[in-house]
C-alpha cells in the first residue's frame, strides 16, 4: 500500500467535478493506494486568486502546503489547476527569499510555519510513476479492447512544468488507455486550451475552442474524450450542446475522466464511478465493456 | 523610455518598467528579445489589444496605461503555451497575472471585458467559505453581469447550464465552510497590511 495525502480541490469535492473526486476514491482500493484527504484543505485559489494579489494568492496557497508538510506524505491531487496553483506557489517561495519571508510572517500570524519541502503531484502521474501501467494492466478485468479514446492532456498537466511529459506531443494518457485495452486515436489537438474559466466570462470565445476540440475529436473517430482535469470536463460536457448550437454540429460525445475508464477497466461498478453525472451519456459506448462489476473497495 | 534631445539619444528610467519587475513573475521582461512566440502561441491573441510580444514591449518603453487599460491579460487563457515555448524563461503566463494585479493597483481595469468581475466574485467566496461555492460564485456574477450589461436578459444564456448542473448533482446549494475560514480572511489583511506584492 502506498500513502498520500489528498487534495481534492473545490470542484472534484462536492462541485461540477464531483464524479472525478468519487471515482477516484474508488479506485484508489483496486491500485492500493490510501489518499488521505488534507484536513480542512482550503481552496488553492487558482488563476482568479493570483490576478489579484501575487502575494496573498501565495499565501492562500501556502497555507496548503504548511498543512500538508505536517503530514510528511506527497501532496496528490487530481485536479490540474489545484496542481499547477500549488507547484506555482511552492516554486516562488522557494525562488524568491523575500516572498519566503513575507508569506512565512504572514503564515505566522495564523500559527503555521512552512519550510518549503512539500511534493506537489498530480494524480494521473502518481498513478502514471508510482503504480506504473504494468500493475494496472495486471488488474485488468474488462479489457476496453476496440474503445476508440481521445486522450485529451488540456493545459496544466504538461504545463508550465515540461518535466513530466512531453508539453506538446504528450504520451502517458494515450500509453495509460493502451494498457487498458483502448485504442488512442490521432488528437492532434491534444493539449490545446479548452477556454479554461473563461468559459463564464467570454462564453463565445470558449465555444469557439470548446467547437474546434470537439470537430477533432470526432473527425479522427473518438467515440469519447478522456481528461484529466475538472475544468476541461466541465466545458467540453456540459458546454456540448451550446457549442453544437452555435456551430451547427451533432456531436454526442461523452467525456470522461481518466479515473472512470480506469475503474472500468479494473471492474469497479459503475455506480461507483458516477457514470450517470455526465450531462452527454456514457452508457451507449460504454455497455459492452461492462462485464465484471464488483463493489469499490 | 527611448527619447532624442539635442540631437543625442537618451535612454530614461521607466517607473513602470521598474514596477513590473518588482512583482515576482514579471522581472523576466528584461530577457525578452522579441522573438514573437509568445503570440504566435496565444491561442487567443487575435482577441487581444496588444499581443503578449507587444505588450512586453511597451512595458519596457514605461507606456502603463496602454498596457494596463487593454483586454490583454483578461482574454489569457493561463494555457501557458508561451511560457514553455519563450526561449528566454520570460514566463509570459506569470507576467499576465503579473499586470493585472497592477491593474486593480492604478484603477486602469479594461471595462472590455466582464472576467475582472468574475475573478473578483471567484476570490470573495474564498474569503468567506475557505473554498469556492460554485452556484453562489455563478449567481453572483450573473447578478453583476446584469448590472454592468445593464441588460436584464443577459444571464439567461446561463440558464440551461446551471440547470443542466443542478439536474446531474453537479452543483452543492449550499456553500462548505471550512474550520479554518477565519485564517483566509486573516491572510487577506495581514497581507493588506504588509503593503501587498
Amino acid at each position: 500500500m502506498k500513502y498520500y495525502t489528498y487534495f481534492p480541490g473545490c470542484s472534484s469535492s462536492d462541485g461540477t467535478a464531483v464524479a472525478y473526486g468519487l471515482s477516484t476514491q474508488a479506485i484508489a482500493g483496486a491500485l492500493e493506494m490510501e489518499l488521505i484527504e488534507l484536513e480542512d484543505w482550503n481552496c488553492c485559489g487558482t488563476t482568479p486568486y493570483s490576478s489579484l494579489d501575487e502575494l496573498e494568492s501565495v499565501c492562500v496557497a501556502t497555507r496548503d502546503l504548511a498543512l500538508a508538510e505536517k503530514t510528511g506524505l506527497d501532496l496528490v491531487t487530481p485536479c490540474s489547476a489545484c496542481y499547477t496553483t500549488l507547484n506555482r506557489a511552492n516554486f516562488h517561495f522557494k525562488e524568491y527569499p523575500d516572498v519566503r519571508r513575507k508569506v512565512n510572517e504572514v503564515l505566522a500570524s495564523i500559527g503555521l510555519e512552512y519550510k518549503g519541502g512539500v511534493s506537489v503531484r498530480h494524480l494521473f502521474e502518481v498513478i502514471y510513476n508510482d503504480i506504473g501501467l504494468d500493475f494496472v494492466e495486471s488488474k485488468v478485468v474488462n479489457s476496453l479492447s476496440g474503445l476508440k479514446v481521445a486522450a485529451y492532456y488540456g493545459c496544466q498537466l504538461v504545463r508550465p512544468d515540461p518535466g513530466f511529459d512531453d508539453s506538446e506531443n504528450p504520451q502517458t494518457l494515450d500509453r495509460m488507455m493502451a494498457s487498458l485495452g483502448a485504442e488512442p486515436i490521432n488528437f492532434p489537438l491534444k493539449v490545446q486550451c479548452c477556454g479554461a474559466s473563461l468559459v463564464i466570462p467570454e462564453l463565445d470565445v470558449a465555444l469557439g475552442l470548446i467547437h474546434k476540440l470537439l470537430e477533432n475529436a470526432a473527425s479522427n473517430g473518438a467515440q469519447c474524450l478522456v481528461t484529466v482535469c475538472p475544468l476541461c470536463q466541465t466545458n467540453l460536457d456540459v458546454y456540448q450542446d451550446m457549442a453544437n448550437a452555435k456551430f451547427k454540429t451533432k456531436y454526442k460525445l461523452p467525456v470522461l475522466f481518466f479515473t472512470q475508464l480506469l475503474g472500468l477497466a479494473l471492474g469497479v461498478e459503475p455506480k461507483a464511478l458516477a457514470l450517470d453525472k455526465g450531462v452527454i451519456t456514457a452508457q451507449e459506448v460504454l455497455a459492452p465493456f461492462i462485464k465484471v462489476t464488483k463493489p469499490a473497495a | 523610455m527611448l527619447s532624442v534631445k539635442n540631437q543625442e539619444l537618451v535612454v530614461e528610467e521607466s517607473d513602470f518598467l521598474e514596477e513590473v519587475c518588482s512583482v515576482p513573475g514579471g522581472e523576466g521582461v528584461l530577457a525578452c528579445i522579441q522573438c514573437g512566440i509568445c503570440s504566435g502561441s496565444c491561442p487567443n491573441v487575435a482577441l487581444m489589444d496588444n499581443s503578449p510580444r507587444k505588450t512586453i514591449a511597451l512595458i519596457r518603453a514605461g507606456r502603463r496605461d496602454e498596457v494596463l487599460a487593454s483586454n490583454t491579460m483578461w482574454v489569457c487563457l493561463s494555457c501557458y503555451r508561451c511560457t514553455v515555448r519563450c526561449p528566454r524563461v520570460v514566463k509570459p503566463t506569470d507576467l499576465m497575472h503579473t499586470l493585472e494585479t497592477l491593474t486593480f493597483r492604478h484603477r486602469l481595469t479594461s471595462k472590455k471585458t466582464a472576467t475582472p468581475t468574475m475573478y473578483r466574485t471567484f476570490v470573495d467566496s474564498v474569503r468567506n467559505y475557505g473554498r469556492v461555492h460554485e452556484l453562489g460564485m455563478m449567481m453572483k456574477f450573473m447578478t453583476k453581469l446584469v448590472w454592468m450589461k445593464k441588460n436584464p436578459l443577459v444571464g439567461l444564456r446561463m440558464l440551461p447550464v446551471a440547470l443542466k448542473l443542478l439536474t446531474h448533482g453537479r452543483l452543492a446549494f449550499a456553500p462548505k465552510k471550512i474550520k479554518g475560514a477565519k485564517e483566509i480572511k486573516n491572510i487577506a489583511s495581514k497581507v493588506k497590511a504588509l503593503g501587498g506584492s
